[in-house]
């Protein structure tokens, strides 16, 4: 196991602990977070699978793609705020309104 | 309750394991086609020349994020009062650095890591520090100039890449001689409208309409 698929395998763990924090949490600004840590688990694992090249030189097309995907990252995390605050505004609690039970 | 999270994991370990060690990639492409992109550094040349239309659209994503996030708000007023001093005298002492920093990382990019993206950060960041520090765009700015160079990035790579087509070219094709100055001017308009992008989505809302 090279160090390229160790830190691949942090990543998908990364990637499973938040998929579950998102599952399971209520609280909108958990879930954000919880989406924010899935992009950084994905991140890592596109960075550490571009270091698998033969020379010692890594694969930068995966690496631009992370660049690019951090950025739009923050960006979408900003809107996603900016609609959680709008839920808050409108329902009173920063959740998701729960499904009505018959 | 962690059981199918523990078989996606285990699922996702394999796959990620299963793949071969020694696979180069497309880097053997990138360094052949190098000399011909105008840039030294190999990401630089796959983000703003082989993979040029992507960066675009990534632009454009971020446009879109700011017009969604100023449809949805508008800015919530500044507290009123002196902000904390050492936070103060932090951001004077700090923010002129990172300005020069983004210049550099924005010239950095075509031999070595940088480039627009990374100074459009580093710019976000001085601008969101500025805004910890209780400083504020004056209001005469805020209208159309700020506009203006929210939008510049995207329609600035979206005009080079049209007027590549009026060249003879395709869209977006950069001629191999020219390509440096094309691809640094790209990513200027491109370093600002990201750094005022992300500082005024930190800010949280359109600017409030001026007026009676």
């Amino acid at each position: 196991m090279t160090e390229a698929h160790v830190f691949a395998m942090a990543g998908v763990v990364l990637f499973v602990i938040a998929l579950h924090a998102l599952v399971v949490h209520e609280h909108l600004l958990r879930k954000i977070i919880a989406v924010n840590v899935m992009g950084s688990g994905v991140f890592l694992v596109i960075g550490a699978l571009a270091r698998r090249t033969p020379g010692s030189e890594p694969d930068p097309v995966p690496h631009a793609l992370v660049i690019t995907g951090i950025v739009v990252a923050i960006a979408a995390t900003a809107l996603a705020i900016v609609l959680m605050l709008k839920v808050n505004e409108a329902t009173g609690r920063p959740e998701l309104p729960a499904p009505e039970r018959d | 309750m962690f059981a199918p999270f523990l078989m996606l994991a285990a699922g996702l370990g394999y796959v990620v394991q299963s793949l071969p060690d020694g696979d180069p990639g497309l880097a053997g492409l990138v360094a052949e086609q190098l000399a011909a992109s105008g840039v030294e550094n190999p990401v630089t040349a796959v983000l703003l020349n082989f993979r040029g239309y992507d960066t675009l659209l990534e632009v454009a994503v971020l446009s879109a994020a700011i017009i969604g996030v100023w449809s949805l708000a508008v800015m919530p007023s500044r507290r009123v009062g002196a902000p904390d001093a050492v936070l103060a005298l932090l951001a004077q002492i700090l923010v002129p650095f990172m300005l020069l920093l983004g210049a550099y990382l924005l010239w950095a990019g075509s031999h070595a890591a940088g480039g627009a993206f990374q100074a459009g950060a580093v710019w976000a960041a001085g601008l969101v520090l500025m805004l910890l520090a209780g400083a504020g765009l004056p209001g005469a700015l805020s209208h159309w100039p700020l506009r203006l160079l929210l939008m510049l990035g995207v329609t600035t790579f979206a005009g080079v890449g049209v007027a590549m087509m009026a060249g003879g070219g395709r869209f977006l094709e950069f001629p191999p001689g020219r390509a440096k100055w094309l691809i640094l001017l790209v990513e200027a308009a491109a370093a600002l409208s990201i750094g005022l992008i992300l500082a005024c989505a930190f800010r949280g809302g359109r600017p409030p309409e001026e007026g009676p």
